[in-house]
């Protein structure tokens, strides 16, 4: 019998279940776009199939951070930028869960870039949420990683003489197999990219763009936005990865000038997940790491038996 | 000279081979039953410069390197004639002669390879071989190697000339080979070993009295370093998932542990720094899985962060802290005691964490059990604190310290069943629970994410019993109280099984000496010697560090008029520790350190004590300090 019952339960899942019933609810400043990233992933949860019990949501910290807080599930509030490395060796230790990562631009950008960089090398079965609002909220307003050039603020008071962060493109470059850009101003969309991601077999990034109402006064500029996969301007093979890279650079150069493109830049369903790499070279067991703790009949061997070479 | 122990030191450049070979020496002396205790020297480089291992073997317990040594085995640096390296380094070529010349006692053995070194480059090479009585062998170990297979052999040559001189039987040394090769390889091999040891034996007068010691142990005895005594004690207690990134000397453990987890059927992850490192192990144990990691000081310090968060969620994981000389990058391959304060204290807030110190390779198997034991039973990061020499030093340690039931049991870890009767509190778990009438002893009950009915939010923020993030004052002290009472449970647990503090010497000795970790040994050794000089001493060696063994040691310190603190740094962070911990004793303390790359001899200890008690003692031929304590 397995110890970890909640998981593979097939049954009609309801998105109130992931409401925690405690108050008070989100501390997020009304019209926060982060609010938009909890519907959607709610929404998306039941489409998935997944329920709140097998989930594992690991956030970093920050507004976004708080995720974990607002979303039932299993969850992992950890540190500023760490969410990555604890959610790949959830996946490691137990691959039957569902795992999601999320944090925020300066969360996963910054602190986190060296662990955005080699979890999506890796291609981790997993999710990873971006909150993307160019800002640093919780700590008041500080210039993000994905901040535009010339954005003034209390730690650039002349405005950043950095060139903004290219997420999508970064992710593309560092090996994940599927990439997408939403926004929280649009509820449908994100719903389906989420839902697309976490079924994806393999590392899911999702540049989420929220506007944050209260630090960047800029946040409008996330409307209108454009559906690349809707609109016929936009022609590419989102499974060719000199187009898709193409797209990205064109949708990273245009979200500063004011058009905002989303949707699904990239997506290879071939390339297989570092769990079925890590089995395939033998140095990841077929059962969950999990469950053998549980296994009362599952023969736990000696280092005495190891002993040969010392004699 | 007496033949009841021998020091064998061979030397060489570093990726000569000098560590296999000296692995199979010990080996062959430990066969015909003998202990052993190796030592490695070599520096913070792939291939040349000096390096060289020490084997000390013995038909009494070896626990240390000794004094000095009195057989050298010099066999030239074949990378020292690279002229590219000679514009950094210099000639090196008679380096492994002269640089080893120091230590050799008075008449000791030489064998030195004239194939490769000249020792009438050597000043003063005659009369020092003259004043100090020492006998001399040149041989041509590289011709005669090339003569029977590759230069590379002369390392075997070598050997086979030792056998000859020491009289032993070359048979130990053959099995071995056997064992570890084939083919040509293996045909070259013993032909280059035999030819040795007959020539030697025939064409040399032997002038030396020294022998290989008679061994007469009987029990099944392994040759194992500290660093197998953790993964070994890892494994058996179940843990089957470690990540790390590679970092001297803390390498040792993450690659024997990686060597055998595919096969056992764990998991060993490498990646991008060690803050990944340990937040890695805290995710795998959070699902389940049974996690370790480990660094060397300057990654530990990067580690600092998710130890902080291991606490806060209690998340139960093991960090193996492998110490190298510090501060910053120090000295990569050499050894200290400097990291001890590093590792009590590192991370914000009230450190609620466990530490253990082992002292030699049987203890780092044991307590190794012992922090997966505890972290998993109370739901807290533990950590092992062991430093380069007791990583890489190898030493013969009875087989059946090993023969022990594995423990896969995951801790204080709930049942989907014991969740159907579960407290819950707006749907969720209580799994941070107060421990209102203090009988759960601080621990909460656990889930694991997939269990039913189990879900709950583990924040390494201040939050709430379901864990959701509080600033609640009321909640934070209770939260608080309930986590820093584990420490004293930890304490009582481990007051029943007091024997982690090892205590050497009779009872009532008027004088103590104190140390921690892998100092543990010599201090014995030193012990013995001073016990038979006539002084009347004990010692203790200390290895609950947190929470601290304040009885055992309050009761040593209580027992004699003055104690002596033998640690390897230079600000005696160990004798701060214990005044600390004890808040008295400072009139009853001094410290003797030493902090210049090498490990404690025992003559070092002697003479420190000598220098304290009578002082008459004459410190200045060593790299060693006394200083008196300060306060209570």
């Amino acid at each position: 019998m397995s110890a970890f019952n909640a998981i593979g339960e097939e049954r009609e899942i309801d998105r109130d279940e992931f409401t925690p019933e405690i108050e008070p609810q989100a501390t997020w400043c009304p019209g926060c776009g982060d609010f938009g990233v909890l519907k959607a992933l709610k929404q998306a949860m039941p489409e998935v199939g997944r329920t709140p019990e097998e989930t594992l949501l690991v956030t970093g910290i920050g507004c976004s951070g708080k995720l974990s807080s607002y979303f039932k599930s299993y969850g992992f509030h950890s540190i500023h930028g760490r969410s990555l490395p604890v959610a790949r060796a959830a996946k490691m230790a137990n691959p039957d869960l569902e795992v999601i990562a999320a944090g925020g631009d300066g969360d996963g950008y910054g602190i986190g870039g060296n662990h955005f960089m080699h979890t999506a090398r890796e291609n981790h079965d997993m999710t990873y949420i971006v909150f993307d609002n160019e800002i640093f909220g919780l700590t008041k307003g500080q210039t993000s990683p994905t901040s535009p050039k010339g954005h003034k603020s209390k730690t650039q008071p002349h405005g950043s003489a950095k060139q903004p962060i290219r997420p999508l493109s970064l992710a593309l470059t560092s090996g994940a197999s599927y990439v997408a850009r939403t926004a929280a101003v649009n509820p449908n969309q994100a719903k389906e990219i989420l839902t697309e991601a976490m079924e994806h077999d393999g590392f899911a990034h999702v540049d989420f763009l929220t506007q944050c109402p209260t630090w960047n006064k800029d946040a409008k500029q996330y409307v209108p936005y454009i559906d690349v996969q809707d609109s016929d301007d936009y022609d590419f093979d989102i499974t060719d990865r000199g187009e898709a890279s193409e797209m990205m650079q064109k949708a990273e150069d245009a979200l500063y000038e004011g058009e905002v493109l989303t949707g699904r830049f990239y997506h290879d369903e071939d390339r297989p997940s570092y769990q079925e790499e890590k089995q395939a070279t033998g140095d990841m067991p077929e059962e969950p790491l999990a469950e053998r703790y549980f296994d009362e009949d599952y023969e736990w061997e000696r280092s005495y038996d190891l002993l040969e070479r010392h004699k | 000279m007496t033949n009841d122990e021998l020091i064998w030191r061979i030397a060489g450049g570093s990726g000569d081979g000098i560590d296999s070979t000296s692995q199979n020496f010990a080996k062959a002396l430990m066969r015909s039953g003998l202990n052993v205790f190796t030592h490695r020297h070599y520096p913070s480089r792939i291939r040349g410069g000096h390096t060289y291992v020490e084997i000390r073997a013995k038909d009494d317990p070896v626990k240390s390197r000794g004094d000095n040594y009195n057989f050298l085995l010099a066999l030239g640096d074949s990378f020292a004639r690279n002229p590219q390296e000679e514009a950094y380094y210099g000639n090196e070529e008679v380096k492994p002669l002269t640089e080893n010349l120091d230590e050799l006692r008075e008449g000791g053995v030489i064998v030195y390879d004239s194939g490769l070194l000249d020792a009438s480059e050597i000043e003063n090479f005659d009369e020092r071989v003259e004043e100090n009585n020492w006998h001399v062998y040149d041989l041509d170990l590289r011709g005669l190697a090339k003569e029977h297979g590759r230069e590379i052999m002369r390392n075997t040559a070598g050997v086979g000339a030792t056998a000859a001189l020491l009289d032993m039987d070359l048979q130990y040394i053959e099995d071995l080979m056997t064992d570890a090769m084939s083919g040509d390889v293996l045909e070259a091999n013993l032909q280059t070993l035999e030819e040795a040891y007959e020539s030697v034996k025939e064409d040399y007068e032997h002038t030396h009295d020294l022998r290989a010691p008679t061994g007469t142990q009987e029990a099944e005895q392994v040759l194992v370093s500290g660093s197998h005594g953790i993964a070994y004690g890892s494994l058996d207690e179940g843990c089957r998932f470690i990540s790390g990134y590679p970092m001297t000397p803390w390498t040792d453990v993450f690659t024997i542990m990686t060597q055998h987890l595919p096969e056992m059927g764990g998991i060993s992850e490498q990646v991008e720094d060690e803050i990944a490192a340990a937040s890695l192990a805290i995710g795998a144990s959070h699902a389940g899985a049974k996690a370790m990691s480990g660094s060397s000081g300057g990654g530990f310090a990067l580690m600092s962060e998710p130890l902080g968060l291991a606490e806060m969620t209690e998340t139960p994981i093991v960090l193996v802290e492998s110490m190298r000389a510090g501060g910053s990058t120090g000295m990569p391959t050499k050894p200290e005691q400097g990291d001890l304060e590093h590792v009590l204290y590192t991370s914000q807030g009230d450190s609620n964490r466990v530490v253990f110190a082992p002292g030699d390779a049987a203890e780092c198997y044991e307590q190794t059990r012992k922090a997966f034991e505890i972290a998993y039973e109370y739901q807290i990061p533990a950590i092992v604190i062991y430093d380069q020499k007791l990583s890489g030093g190898h030493q013969t340690v009875p087989e059946d310290v090993f023969d022990e039931e594995p423990n896969p049991d995951i801790g204080s870890v709930v049942t989907e069943e014991d969740l159907e009767e579960a407290v819950q509190e707006a749907g969720r778990f209580k799994r941070f629970m107060y421990d209102d009438d203090g009988e759960r002893g601080g621990v909460s009950p656990r889930s694991l994410p997939g269990q039913k009915g189990g879900n709950y939010l583990a924040s390494g923020n201040e939050h709430n019993e379901v864990g959701h993030i509080s600033e609640d004052p009321d909640n934070r002290v209770l939260q608080m109280n309930r986590r820093m009472a584990k420490l004293d449970s930890i304490r009582d647990e481990l007051a029943e099984n007091a024997d982690h503090q090892a205590v050497y010497g009779p009872e009532d000795a008027e004088y103590g000496i104190l140390s921690w970790g892998s100092t543990k040994g010599v201090v014995e050794e030193a012990v013995d010697v001073l016990n038979e000089q006539g002084h009347s001493v004990k010692a203790m060696n200390v290895s609950d560090m947190m929470p601290f063994a304040a009885d055992e040691v309050t009761a040593f310190l209580e027992s004699v008029d003055e104690a002596l603190v033998v640690e390897m740094n230079a600000t005696a962070q160990f004798r701060r520790h214990v005044q600390g911990q004890l808040g008295r004793f400072g009139e009853k303390l001094y410290s003797l350190l030493k902090y210049d790359g090498n490990p404690f001899e025992p003559r070092e200890v002697v003479s420190g004590f000598e220098s304290r008690i009578s002082g008459d003692a004459d410190l200045s031929q060593y790299n060693v300090r006394i200083e008196s304590a300060t306060g209570d």
